[in-house]
């Protein structure tokens, strides 16, 4: 094994992870602040994708930017699904079976979104053509294929965004503190139920922007959620669930453990090694690498 | 809970019903549709063991659906083994493949649970496309075809779909009956209380796990046969098997036998028929009709039909009969103070040392202090000063970083709650924990389970039990309806039903009127004369003063003082810590030495 090859699938794992970075900051928001495992979350990137796709095939707008147009609109999908939804079964009563109900909820809601996107646009993968798809930047002896580098770069900043926006605006705070302690909060006259549409809104818009994202490298199909959900749980549970600075961290990390894996592992097996590794941080570490409650009597 | 006959006649019910549709119906296409009902009733039912009645919902149960379904094909494929012995070869890996799955994955508690199960079955899809079984045909055996469950006839597929329905319809009842039943739902109420009351979670999770695993396997390894004569990961490993079974069992109701039954058959008719007559132009019609069927059950009825429709049945029942809800059943029947004071002397539990430190708040440090038999000994100290803790010491739920406790001269440190409960010693809880889904009775029960027996045994003892603290009259109600004093003497119950020879009693005063502390103290003076020694944690020292004969005062941590009741309050260190000054002034007052 040569040192440089070794350096080339590090920095693969890393940009893909970049990417994933971003997707898992969406469901790390929803279940620090709702405390909601959001099934739905890959359905969310899918749509992205389309809406991305969409963008590009009838307007021109470039897939990249694409992405970042795709925020408004699921945001306000985000509170409306809320308002409709999920707002009906939070709040009162048992938080464990509360959770069982949001997380069998999203499940549905997963399942009408998958099937729905098939009936209407066909299970056939699309692709946006663009000419950096194909292209790559050398850099020494390492080759960065120009939209994977684009899209981590994005990535990067949204999640830089995504940090100012959480600590520097009063709405960021009260999301935190919403988050911390949805009662205190309430105390301080925070909403909390608008800011679990907030939240809600927010996450959903930035796995879209990562779908978008995503969809400048990657097919574009109606079931290409179960592929990245998984990978959203893992990256959520390695951070600690529900810390969005873990998340990030999470995302990066499965990138590489993606990347590295094809040392050891035929191709086909790839995901095994994430898999694994999901097993092995719940087992050894389930309140994850960041997390900061540990789990009392 | 149907009476115990009346559970059993309608499980024949069911199958009666099952059979007459089978020998009814002419078109193979009906016999399909049928065939796939009792198969989905059959996994929601095996899903319902682990998820349903104790609570652990599993995102992964088919796994065992698609071991079944693989290992008898293969068996078959490569050794021509007759699917009747291959589906047992099936469930014998699947009931393996669940105690390897179940012992990581059981020390994880809820969201992390059911998140850990998730990727079993992904990791089985994805190693057996690697191994080269994307696609498997079962073999064709004409000449012999009843042998290889290659029948001609779908009736026969009907009958034998239906015969695992009932065989596991037939476990299911069998276990809510059970010691394990009760067991298992005490863990879905509250998983520590269940383990303080001597139930073994692991265990039992473990055993409802292997159970659940049994038939998944055989709906797998018939579903193959059945429907699909190919197997493919995607179609025994996917994500429309664990979709399926979910919507069956939440749709008709988890935690009772007749949920999967319900659900199975209205769900599984509904997508089949709008599948085959829509699904060539909707691909995908199947999973928007479960999906809407789970977000429907979710937000209108999330208990399920079932629980829905017995609520409601109940309530319009009640309504007929009128309101009558008895006043509030506690009487002492003698108020009249037994036992004597302390007696032996014998030292029953010894605590030397103890220490206990959470994120650097020292909550316990150098605690030591000896429990005799036949005692009343009281534990008070200001919120904050450790009562709680060590008793979550005492009793098995925190491992001290120091100091050990010995019960009977045999250390009992780092045995786990429900072994120190086996032990004989009992415990309350401050915060009430109840299993609110239980009855009175059936949360008594639970407690007298602890020492093995029959439920009908427990069901006696726990009525005895329910007596003693003068609570018999609320036997069948829902604790939910109990008033705060009637609690802690369900929760005095369910403890003593454990028969402790020691009880720890966690503020049973607190919340209490003037009447309550007066019944309360009655009832425990009278546990005490029953050979039950007591230790009492409360932050109200004047009731304590007349109840405990000797008392121990915690004060941040340390043990501050310890004695007679007359003695302690008199220690100077105790009035400055924990009466204050003005106590003191009083006291002075009233019995001024000399």
């Amino acid at each position: 094994m040569v040192a440089s090859e070794l350096t080339q699938y590090v920095v693969t794992g890393l940009l893909v992870g970049g990417v994933y970075a971003l997707m898992s900051i969406g469901l790390a928001l929803i279940f620090g602040v709702m405390r909601v495992v959001n099934f739905a979350q890959g359905d969310f990137m899918m749509l992205g994708m389309y809406l991305t796709y969409y963008y590009a095939v009838v307007l021109g707008i470039d897939p990249l930017l694409g992405a970042l147009v795709t925020i408004p609109p699921f945001f306000l999908i985000g509170l409306l699904l809320h308002r409709v939804f999920l707002a009906r079964v939070t709040g009162g009563g048992d938080p464990n079976r509360e959770m069982d109900a949001q997380l069998i909820l999203t499940l549905g809601m997963s399942l009408i979104i998958t099937n729905a996107t098939t009936m209407i646009l066909s299970p056939m993968p699309r692709a946006i053509r663009t000419t950096y798809a194909t292209r790559a930047f050398a850099v020494g002896p390492l080759l960065l294929n120009q939209a994977r580098t684009y899209a981590f770069f994005m990535a990067l900043l949204l999640a830089a965004a995504v940090y100012v926006f959480l600590t520097r605006t009063d709405l960021g705070k009260a999301l935190r503190a919403a988050a911390d302690d949805p009662e205190a909060a309430s105390y301080q006259a925070i909403n909390v139920r608008a800011m679990h549409g907030v939240a809600f809104g927010v996450g959903i818009a930035l796995v879209a922007a990562a779908g978008g994202l995503l969809a400048t490298y990657y097919p574009i199909e109606p079931n290409v959620a179960v592929n990245f959900i998984v990978l959203m749980f893992v990256a959520v549970v390695l951070g600690g669930l529900g810390s969005i600075p873990g998340a990030f961290v999470g995302g990066l990390a499965i990138g590489l453990v993606q990347s590295l894996t094809l040392l050891i592992l035929p191709l086909q097996l790839q995901n095994v090694g994430v898999f694994v590794a999901f097993l092995l941080v719940l087992y050894v570490r389930p309140q994850g690498l960041f997390g900061r409650r540990a789990r009392t009597v | 809970m149907a009476s115990r006959t009346g559970g059993w006649l309608a499980i024949a019910g069911v199958v009666a019903v099952g059979l007459v549709l089978s020998l009814a119906l002419t078109e193979r296409y009906h016999h399909r549709v049928l065939t796939l009902v009792f198969l989905w009733a059959t996994m929601g039912l095996a899903w319902n063991i682990i998820s349903g009645y104790a609570g652990q919902i599993s995102f992964g149960h088919q796994a065992f659906f698609g071991i079944g379904a693989y290992v008898t094909v293969l068996l078959a494929a490569k050794l021509t083994l007759t699917p009747w012995l291959g589906m047992l070869g099936g469930v014998g890996v699947a009931v393996l493949a669940a105690v390897l799955i179940g012992t990581p994955t059981f020390r994880l508690a809820g969201i992390y649970f059911g998140l850990a199960t998730l990727a079993y079955p992904l990791i089985f899809r994805i190693v057996m496309e690697y191994l080269g079984y994307q696609e498997v045909a079962i073999p064709m055996m004409r000449e012999r075809p009843g042998l290889f469950m290659q029948f001609a006839e779908p009736l026969h597929f009907d009958l034998l779909a239906l015969g695992i329905l009932a065989a596991t319809l037939v476990l299911s009842r069998l276990v809510e009956a059970s010691r394990l039943g009760y067991s298992l739902r005490a863990i879905k109420e509250n998983e520590q209380a269940a383990e303080a009351m001597g139930v073994d979670s692991f265990r039992c999770k473990m055993i409802a796990y292997m159970l659940s695993a049994a038939p998944a396997a055989i709906a797998g390894a018939v579903y193959a046969h059945a429907i699909l004569f190919i197997v493919t990961p995607e179609a025994v490993f996917g994500v429309l098997v664990i979709v399926q079974t979910l919507t069956v069992c939440l749709v008709g109701g988890a935690g009772t036998l007749w949920g999967p039954i319900i659900g199975a058959a209205i769900m599984i008719p509904v997508s089949e028929i709008l599948d085959t007559t829509m699904g060539d132009r909707l691909p995908g019609i199947q999973g928007v009709v479960y999906g809407a069927a789970l977000m429907a059950v979710m937000m209108y009825a999330p208990e399920g039909l079932y629980w829905r429709a017995r609520t409601s049945w109940l309530a319009r029942r009640r309504g007929a009969v009128g309101g009558t809800r008895s006043a509030p059943a506690v009487a002492v029947a003698d108020a009249a103070t037994p036992a004597p004071p302390a007696s032996s002397g014998r030292v029953l539990m010894d605590v030397r040392g103890v220490s206990k430190a959470f994120l650097g708040l020292q909550a316990l440090s150098d605690v030591s202090f000896d429990v005799r038999e036949g005692e009343i000994l009281g534990i008070i100290g200001p919120n904050g000063a450790g009562k709680t803790t060590l008793f979550n010491v005492l009793n098995g739920f925190l491992l001290p970083e120091h100091g050990e406790v010995h019960w009977l001269d045999r250390s009992i440190t780092g045995l786990r709650p429900h072994v120190i409960c086996r032990l004989g010693i009992g415990r309350t809880f401050q915060v009430m924990r109840l299993f609110p889904r239980l009855t009175v009775l059936e949360n008594v029960m639970v407690g007298a389970f602890a020492h093995g027996g029959s439920p009908d045994h427990a069901r006696a003892s726990a009525r005895a039990a329910l007596e003693l603290v003068s609570l018999a009259g609320r036997a069948d109600v829902a604790p939910t309806g109990l008033t705060t004093l009637e609690l802690r003497l369900m929760e005095l119950a369910r403890c003593l039903a454990t028969s402790p020879r020691l009880i720890l009693l966690d503020e049973p005063l607190a919340g209490l009127s003037a009447d309550g502390v007066e019944l309360m103290s009655v009832m425990i003076r009278r546990a005490r004369s029953a050979a039950v020694t007591v230790v009492i944690i409360e932050h109200t020292i004047h009731a304590l003063v007349r109840l405990a004969d000797r008392l121990v005062v915690l004060d941040q941590g340390r043990r501050l003082a310890e004695g007679l009741p007359g003695e302690v309050t008199r220690t100077p260190a105790v009035i400055e810590a924990y009466l204050g000054k003005r106590w003191l002034a009083r006291h002075a007052a009233t019995n001024s030495p000399c």
